[in-house]
């Protein structure tokens, strides 16, 4: 990416931040016992939880911090936090 | 047409001849009496901007930058304590590369509490990427913000700068000052054309989030910026001469240089004072020069060299401290001097508002000559 004179930049500029890479641990989301309920994409602070087509739900790792705030909410514990071997 | 009038209202005219379309400032000793005229004019019609009345220089700076993101030409004055308080707004400014002229009106920063003139206001800006012009007397004060507007506005340089006069000695004397009609100066500085600006037609965001692969490159090109500014201002300084006859090509002005053996170097309105020491110095027959400088930011190194080429003894004065080390323009001197021989000595002056008279410049050449220096001139140790 070149620099832009005053660090200006157009909307959706921010995408190209992949806040991935400054995580250790990374959500590992369980279909089978997904209730769907939905908590892990509201709570996720980067909004960076989606849900997939069959109604359950994924982490987008490119953004992914791994706060495992997602974990902590899940009512069915079908979140689990595991650590990334880079 | 040459008018005898107080410096503050010097300035104040200058700047509703730049055609400003923002405005705001928030009211400060010794800044005053400028921002109060620029308020009236556009009160009175006299000048087509929005001035913005604020509750703090914090916001004022901020106004002002908003302003110059949508592609305004602004200007504000402030000093001392309403510089420190800016001193956020003024590195995004910088950073985000908004042409911002600024007055400063120089005046010592507290505690104690001091309303009187040194330079420590500015100095103290020194590395938040602002341009820094000093002028020596009320036509250079005028003269030098139309000069900023044209090199901070130019697509090369897109900096801000503080077009510095000394608090008082300037500020509120009346001096002799020739200020260019409203044709003149149009002929001189063209309307601001914004490199890009805020548009809701093209939405744009200035001064984003920089991760540690881009932040080091974003501070490189401001450094370059600012080193381009040298030759900006050089090229709109030779302009100005060709088109006013007063000619501001020099970063650096030397007064009866040739031959010298011993050079002071100043900023500001001191260089007045130093000038008329120098000519009493050199009638009784002495080799002693004046090396003044204009442009602190982008810093004159190799012209500093260049122009104290065969002096065996500098002498700088400085009217700020950089507190456990010395004055901050001794500093860059002996640093551009580095390997050049010449002996050089940085004399703390008039800090606070402690007057200088011919004599004191006499005694600290003196100083020099002997070999004693690094040191505050003129403390009153019956007091310490």
């Amino acid at each position: 990416m070149a620099l832009r004179i005053g660090c200006a930049a157009p909307p959706g500029r921010a995408l190209e931040n992949k806040t991935g890479a400054w995580r250790v641990f990374k959500p590992v989301f369980d279909p089978e016992t997904c209730s769907r309920c939905g908590m892990c994409a509201l709570v996720c602070p980067e909004g960076c939880v989606h849900e997939t087509e069959e109604g359950t739900f994924e982490p987008d790792l490119d953004y992914c911090k791994g706060c495992g705030i997602c974990e902590e909410v899940c009512p069915k514990k079908s979140i689990r936090m595991e650590k990334e071997e880079k | 047409m040459m008018e005898i009038m107080e410096g503050s209202h010097a300035v104040a005219e200058i700047v509703k001849r730049c055609r400003p379309q923002v405005v705001s400032a928030y009211p400060i000793t010794p800044q005053t009496h400028i921002v109060e005229d620029l308020a009236q004019m556009v009160a009175n019609c006299e000048l087509d901007a929005e001035y913005i009345t604020v509750e703090s220089e914090f916001s004022a700076l901020s106004a002002c930058l908003g302003a110059s993101a949508a592609g305004s030409r602004v200007y504000s004055a402030t000093t001392s304590q309403g510089l420190a308080l800016m001193f956020e707004v003024c590195f995004n400014v910088a950073g985000m590369r908004q042409p911002i002229v600024m007055t400063i009106a120089n005046r010592s920063l507290g505690a104690p509490l001091s309303i009187w003139n040194d330079q420590q206001d500015s100095i103290s800006l020194r590395d938040s990427g602002w341009l820094q012009f000093y002028a020596e007397d009320n036509q250079e004060a005028a003269d030098l913000h139309m000069i900023a507007y044209k090199v901070c506005e130019d697509h090369d340089v897109l900096l801000p700068a503080f077009v510095c006069f000394d608090g008082f000695i300037l500020s509120h004397t009346y001096e002799p000052v020739d200020l260019p009609s409203q044709e003149e100066v149009d002929a001189y500085l063209p309307a601001f054309t914004p490199y890009q600006r805020l548009d809701a037609e093209e939405p744009l965001s200035f001064g984003m989030y920089a991760t540690p692969e881009y932040y080091m490159e974003f501070r490189y090109e401001i450094d370059q910026a600012m080193r381009r500014a040298k030759e900006a201002f050089i090229r709109a300084g030779r302009e100005f001469g060709e088109q006013f006859g007063r000619d501001y090509s020099a970063l650096v002005e030397g007064y009866r240089l040739d031959d010298a053996d011993t050079a002071l170097v100043a900023m500001g309105s001191i260089c007045g004072t130093a000038k008329d020491a120098v000519d009493e110095m050199r009638d009784a027959g002495r080799k002693v020069g004046l090396l003044k400088i204009r442009t602190y930011r982008p810093f004159p190194g190799p012209e500093i060299a260049e122009a104290l080429k065969g002096v065996s003894t500098v002498a700088v004065l400085d009217k700020n401290i950089s507190l456990g080390n010395g004055g901050a323009v001794g500093t860059e001197v002996k640093s551009a001097l580095y390997g050049s021989g010449a002996a050089v000595y940085d004399y703390i002056i008039a800090l606070g508002g402690r007057d200088v008279r011919k004599r004191d410049i006499a005694a600290v050449v003196d100083l020099a000559e002997k070999g004693e220096g690094d040191m505050f001139y003129g403390l009153r140790t019956e007091v310490l």
